[in-house]
């Protein structure tokens, strides 16, 4: 047993190998349920406990999985997992199923989750995979809650709907940026995180897909070469 | 070894078994619960436009103070005695008006001319909501209405005194209106602008929501509810929405009756 | 009628766009954007599969999911909803499937254009999210297969479209951090507040 190596599953996802920044996984959702803390916590609980138990799971049978079924089989687990949290939220929290709507089903074209069945768990040992499903399933909720704090919190004033900035249109003194509660502004939000987290570990930064050739002042250019 | 004909199937036939148990089980075990959310909401939104829901009391019982009834809007006329029978038994007493507009045998497509809240197909049958008085006079009526605002339909519950021209409060269920600026329409701020204000004037429908506030030495003050700014469109679908629906071909004809019965 | 099929396709295309304001299908249009003729091929992909599992999901939902479906059946009490997810990614993914193999056969050309792109699509969930919308809106036949198409060809429009500004972007100075990822986020999100002038537009 290596304590690390379940640290290393764990903590990794969250920064240095965010699904969402990095690899660009699993960002359909991450859009569309954000301008709402509450129901993002939601969305997050859902989505982390469907990673880490499908990766359980199928890290289990990973040895009697015919590979030439591998994808139907992951497919079939994982869609399991979601209709029974589909359901569960349905019957004991409708208000907010009624807002995330369509988006927990989707969970199942979840790349995270679907990503780390295929590269993670059909190769490890069950626990070390469950904690790597926990990890990812916590990478995707950081930057989920961190979008739905600051669209939440600037957009309606309101964090969890009690209100933290008092309104204008209250008798506060914060006018609220009603442009935050768009659902676009999550992209713009997601893409100034990103541009936070690469400048913290330049590593992360994409390569061009060419080099610019150096610009030539005068100075350097001979009389010749200026044709004087 | 694991790729033999045998073990592949047994290996889905296996996962196929377990996973529908699994889902099964917890789908057949939780429906009752889901099933009674979902009419609660509904409810809820129904008691909270007759402005008498009261969170700390169940859901269920609260509503059953409120009589249902049925009126048929091609005549006017509420359903009653044998013609509500029949009616009842045909939709097994379980009857949902939204669905009737998606079937041409239960409702009437309407004119462009006529058609000023946008709903395009109006079912043959409304269903409303009566609360009495201990003596059994009406207190209020609560009426469902809906009308298109700027990105779909808002669906909603308006309930009215019983001079039938006082509104009591309004409510939405449903909408897909701008957050922060059309969908202020679940502002509890502005919500709370409805009661009191007047529909008619003489015969004709006068309520309704202009642009901007308003001013409150204004001879007409209840006639008008200010505006949702940066929402005009928005405004302007409920506006029309109140004027549809309090016209003859909505609402207008069951207030005599009902006066006559009260 | 045609007049309301036309609205559905209208209003699918530009004032529901799949990609732009609902948000689905993220993840490939992310990163199969780098290239118009990539894009334009994923596209016609797209609008293909959303052609034929859209319908085909509306069939399975009125005449066997529903709550009464299977009355002809003699089950008039059944109600299969909670396997609706199941049924649709298994439709979807036989479909893919089906397509793959008879393009292979039938019209080679069109198989080595989409060939790679197919397998990715069992997994988009712009198609999945199509089906489970058309559930929600409750439409007939009829209006699914005009849903469908409308819901592929906004997707695919969308890409193009981002394709396009991509190509341009390459040679544009961007600070470092930014590069890549986290400036097409920031494109797509301005893409979609123009797009958000559509809304109110109603036929």
């Amino acid at each position: 047993m290596n304590l690390n190596r379940y640290k290393e599953a764990l903590f990794k996802p969250l920064i240095d190998e965010n699904p969402i920044t990095l690899q660009i996984l699993g960002i359909c959702s991450a859009l569309a349920v954000t301008n709402n803390l509450t129901v993002t916590l939601v969305m997050c609980v859902a989505l982390t406990s469907v990673c880490a138990f499908s990766n359980l799971f199928i890290s289990l049978i990973r040895n009697h999985i015919p590979s030439s079924i591998r994808i139907i089989v992951q497919m079939t687990i994982i869609a399991s997992l979601v209709i029974v949290v589909d359901e569960l939220l349905k019957a004991y929290d409708y208000e907010t199923s009624k807002k995330l709507s369509v988006f927990v089903g989707l969970i199942i074209t979840n790349c995270i989750v679907m990503g780390r069945a295929e590269a993670f768990a059909m190769k490890e040992k069950p626990l070390l995979s469950f904690f790597d499903g926990l990890g990812n399933g916590l990478g995707y909720s950081v930057i989920l809650i961190g979008v739905a704090t600051i669209r939440e919190l600037f957009g309606a004033g309101t964090l969890m709907g009690y209100e933290i900035l008092p309104l204008v249109s209250n008798g506060g003194w914060y006018m609220a940026n009603n442009l935050l509660l768009l659902p676009p502004s999550s992209f713009i939000i997601i893409g100034l995180f990103i541009w936070a987290i690469r400048s913290y570990k330049p590593s992360q930064v994409e390569e061009d897909d060419f080099a610019l050739s150096k610009h030539q002042t005068s100075e350097n250019l001979t009389k010749r070469e200026l044709n004087v | 070894m694991n790729d033999s004909i045998v073990k592949t199937l047994g290996v889905a036939f296996a996962i196929c078994l377990i996973c529908s148990f699994v889902v099964s089980s917890t789908a057949v075990s939780l429906r009752d619960m889901q099933n009674e959310n979902k009419a609660n909401d509904k409810r809820m939104k129904i008691l909270q436009a007759a402005g008498i829901f009261d969170p700390s009391k169940d859901i269920k019982e609260q509503f059953e103070t409120l009589e249902p009834k049925y009126i048929d809007f091609n005549s006017g006329k509420l359903l009653t005695g044998s013609s509500l029978e029949e009616f009842l038994s045909e939709h097994k007493g379980d009857y949902d008006q939204i669905a009737a507009t998606r079937d041409s045998n239960y409702s009437k497509s309407l004119s462009t001319s006529e058609d000023i809240a946008i709903i395009k197909n109006r079912e043959n049958v409304g269903k409303f909501y009566l609360l009495r008085n201990e003596d059994n006079s009406i207190n209020k009526v609560i009426l469902p209405v809906r009308g298109y605002g700027l990105w779909g339909t808002l669906f909603g519950y308006i309930s009215i005194e019983n001079d039938f021209n006082t509104v009591a409060g309004l409510e939405f269920y449903e909408h897909k209106e701008t957050p922060g600026l059309g969908a202020e329409v679940d502002n509890p701020k502005w919500k709370a602008l409805w009661p009191g204000k007047q529909l008619y004037r003489g015969n004709e429908v006068v309520l309704e929501v202009i642009k901007g506030k308003v001013p409150e030495d204004d001879s007409n003050l209840a006639y008008k509810v200010d505006g949702l700014s940066g929402a005009t469109i928005t405004s302007r679908g409920v506006s029309n929405m109140i004027k549809y629906w309090f016209s003859d071909s909505g609402y207008a004809n069951l207030f005599s009756e009902l006066d006559y019965e009260s | 009628m045609f007049e309301h099929y036309l609205n559905i396709f209208i209003t699918t295309v530009f004032i529901e766009n799949i990609a732009l304001s609902v948000f689905l299908g993220m993840c490939t249009f992310l990163a199969i954007s780098k290239k118009i003729d990539a894009a334009i091929g994923l596209g016609i992909a797209v609008i293909v599969v959303c052609l034929i599992t859209v319908p085909l999901n509306n069939l399975i939902f009125n005449h066997v999911l529903r709550d009464g479906a299977l009355a002809w059946a003699g089950l008039p009490d059944t109600n299969l909803e909670f396997v609706e997810l199941i049924s649709y990614i298994g439709v979807i993914a036989a479909a893919v499937q089906i397509l793959e193999m008879f393009l292979d056969k039938y019209v080679p050309a069109l198989y080595n254009a989409l060939g790679v792109f197919l397998p990715l699509i069992t997994v988009n969930c712009a198609i999945l999210g199509a089906s489970l919308f058309m559930v929600e809106k409750d439409l007939m036949f009829g209006e699914s297969v005009v849903y469908g198409l409308g819901a592929g060809f906004g997707w695919a429009m969308a890409i193009v479209i981002l394709a396009g500004i991509r190509e341009k972007l390459k040679y544009s100075d961007i600070p470092e951090g930014l590069k890549g990822l986290g400036a097409t986020f920031i494109i797509v999100g301005l893409m979609s507040f123009g797009f958000m002038s559509f809304g109110g537009i109603s036929l």
